[in-house]
């Protein structure tokens, strides 16, 4: 190739140039709002999230205890047979400190991102949620975790409705 | 043999990979076709199929842009389709290309990929955040680069690695991206330069990862008495192999990756392959952060879980090392647009199993080659095995 | 424990819904073509086509290869700003559904001796008039007004 091709194809456009429109361009925002249905098993885990509680579901097949909760088992494809709670409790999966927020732009205190394997779901049945009340230097693979609700009133049946996980006392 | 016909890559064609192209997605398209087809010989009214791939249409802002790159893509008036497993899909694009060829339903077909992301804004990343799930992850503000940290992380951990370890990959892969006439971001770095970048997401840094890039990509693929009419050196599809895990991604160990080894083990027994690291001669892992290209060496069989690290800071992943890997520069150094960065390892196993990659060219007359991709949520491989 | 796929949720209220939105900007390029295109829209108020000479057709807007025999397309030419309808539609309602103040007329124009066509309104006939094959004209916005866009043309008004 580099012996055969003298010149590959492409013209560069330096981003400045861009911004200061030397290249004409097209600006254009599509619109695209979605409602989603939250389905059988979300919309449960929703409304027991408002109680204060982690729902979870079984298959009787497999064993698992599954969070979060769905209808069908998606390893022994069938339908799950029952529901449960996992406590909100759990040990830390792995972790991350982010400096950088969802639309690229830079943050000065970093938002500490972790993976709960939650206890009384099945070894490794982890959610994604965020982690305060530590400095993240200190944060440690294996952690024993708890969850921080918001107050009853102030809940809506989300995942942050669980503001964030802290270290467990005594940790 | 698998399939009815056995299957060349008999012509290759890249564009150059940059932040912000002046072509549009269909202009970069034509471009890398037409280099492919300059370089098998043929003419347009030779293909008798497209395969064409490129991963979510929210970066270049066109709903249903497959459609939109047809006739770009050689598409005009004959059977087109688009295929799309997120960064799987630049490898896999040339596997569907491989079922038209091998069915024995059509004697060639045109593979393309391509991706601009550049009309995302404000930043490419910003289509990123809708690919997680509204109710569970969405909720926390959740970006790309937090998977990435995660696993990263994961991995790190279970195998006791260091950040100097990983960087090491960087440094060789920007390195070797010098050689590329297509590079976007070739540079001669140091370990020091990777652990004082800008800290993005711990344990994730700036120089750890790959650019978001506009490109295209396309390869000819040929029945075996249309190849053998066309060139003295074709270059065969052996083997391939393709692999998805459940999207639910918190629930699984990330430290390694299973859905690969699933899709290499196929692409092996398609290929006849026993011993992987002994008969590999050169392979193009995917690697969108440094250590992507050590979690894919070990999903590739290509050493025990762990010993990836340990490979590349002897020297064995350089060019002139007993498994070279990513020779071209990757997506650390060539850059990444998408689809057409997958493609474009394809591209590069074919020039240099044909000694053809110039001064990237791996020494010893290297005759199997591996192009590996990876996509979605930690979910997605893609492996191709090639020969001469 | 009951069987989770035989129970339905049975009261409407505890059906939940979650809003998301999948929006952000985008700023295109035109492309090399597309470039050169409404350059010479916004400067000289030309419509430009771009010929192939093998299987002699002549595109608008302008392309850089053939669609059917995937040549390079080097010959530009200035294709002028009369054509005929090709097709139109008379567009009650926006975006949105919303009713519209006036009705209005969109065409697939095709410009005199091209292959090619824009889609484009057509002012200054009542929407009951209009059939296809009405000769039309591009009617520019004022030179400082124009952007370098398809709407540098304000609209096309029907001729004799």
């Amino acid at each position: 190739m580099s012996a055969k091709v003298k010149e590959f194809p492409g013209e560069e456009v330096k981003s400045a140039d861009l911004k200061a429109g030397k290249v004409l361009a097209i600006r254009d925002r599509p619109q695209a709002k979605y409602v989603f249905s939250a389905g059988i098993a979300m919309s449960k885990f929703l409304n027991e999230l408002k109680k204060g509680k982690i729902l979870a579901s079984t298959c009787n097949k497999c064993g698992r205890i599954m969070v979060p909760p769905r209808i069908f088992c998606e390893q022994c494809f069938k339908p799950t047979d029952g529901w449960t709670y996992a406590k909100d409790t759990g040990t830390i999966n792995t972790y991350s400190a982010s400096f950088v927020a969802g639309d690229a732009s830079r943050l000065k205190e970093p938002i500490i991102v972790v993976v709960v394997d939650l206890d009384g779901a099945s070894p490794g049945m982890g959610i994604l949620h965020t982690m305060k009340e530590i400095n993240w230097k200190k944060v440690k693979f294996g952690m024993k975790v708890k969850a921080v609700w918001k107050p009853e009133k102030e809940r809506t049946g989300a995942i942050t409705d669980i503001k964030y996980f802290k270290p467990l006392e005594g940790e | 043999m698998f399939g009815k016909k056995r299957v060349a890559v008999i012509g290759a064609g890249l564009t150059l990979f940059r932040r912000n192209m002046k072509e549009t997605g269909r202009e970069m398209c034509w471009e890398a076709s037409k280099m492919a087809l300059d370089q098998a010989g043929l003419e347009l009214k030779d293909i008798q199929s497209v395969a064409y791939g490129s991963a979510p249409d929210a970066f270049d802002g066109i709903h249903m842009k497959g459609e939109n790159m047809t006739d770009s893509s050689g598409a005009w008036r004959k059977p087109f389709s688009r295929v799309y497993v997120g960064g799987g899909t630049g490898v896999f694009t040339a596997e569907a290309g491989w079922w038209h060829v091998a069915s024995g339903l059509f004697d060639t077909c045109l593979v393309v990929a391509e991706e601009k992301m550049s009309p995302c804004q404000p930043h490419p990343a910003q289509a990123f955040t809708t690919i997680f799930d509204p109710i569970m992850d969405r909720p926390h503000g959740t970006t790309l680069i937090w998977i990435f940290s995660l696993e990263m992380h994961r991995y790190m951990h279970k195998h006791g690695i260091k950040k100097e370890q990983i960087a090491l990959v960087s440094v060789k892969n920007k390195g070797n991206a010098l050689d590329h006439p297509c590079a976007q971001l070739g540079a001669k770095i140091t370990v020091e330069d990777v652990l004082n970048s800008e800290i993005m997401a711990w344990p994730v840094q700036r120089l750890d990862i790959s650019p978001t890039s506009d490109g295209a990509a396309a390869v000819v693929l040929a029945s075996e008495d249309v190849a053998k009419k066309l060139t003295d050196n074709p270059v065969w599809i052996d083997g391939v192999g393709w692999c998805i895990d459940s999207t639910y991604w918190t629930n699984r160990d990330l430290y390694y990756p299973d859905y690969v080894e699933c899709a290499a083990r196929m692409a092996y027994k398609m290929a006849g392959i026993k011993n992987p690291p002994k008969e590999i001669d050169v392979a193009e892992p995917y690697d969108p952060f440094d250590y992507k290209e050590l979690h894919h060496m070990e999903g590739l069989l290509l050493c025990k879980k762990g010993e990836a690290p340990k490979l590349t800071a002897e020297g064995v992943t350089q060019r002139d090392g007993d498994l070279p890997i990513n020779p071209s520069g990757g997506l650390l150094g060539v850059g990444n647009p998408i689809a057409a960065a997958g493609l474009m390892k394809v591209c590069e196993i074919f020039w240099q199993l044909r000694g053809e990659a110039g001064k990237r060219q791996v020494p010893g007359d290297p005759r199997t080659g591996l192009a590996q991709a990876w996509g979605d949520l930690m979910q997605y491989g893609s492996v191709i095995v090639m020969r001469r | 424990m009951s069987r989770m796929s035989m129970e339905k949720i049975q009261d409407p209220r505890e059906i939940r819904h979650w809003p998301d939105h999948m929006e952000t900007d985008y700023l295109y390029t035109l492309g090399i073509a597309g470039e050169r295109f409404f350059q010479e829209i916004k400067k000289n108020g030309k419509i430009m086509g771009a010929k192939c000479k093998k299987c002699r057709i002549v595109y608008v807007p302008p392309r850089m290869y053939c669609e059917k025999c995937f040549g390079k397309l080097e010959e530009w030419m200035n294709v002028g700003t009369k054509g005929s309808i090709c097709t139109f539609t008379v567009a009650h309602i926006d975006l949105n559904g919303n009713k519209l103040e006036k009705p209005t007329i969109y065409a697939m124009i095709r410009i005199n001796g091209t292959d090619g066509g824009l889609i484009h309104k057509i002012q200054g006939i009542d929407p009951e008039k209009v059939r296809i094959g009405m000769k039309v004209e591009a009617v520019f916005k004022p030179k400082d007004k124009r952007e370098g866009s398809i709407n540098d043309i304000s609209h096309f008004k029907t001729t004799k």
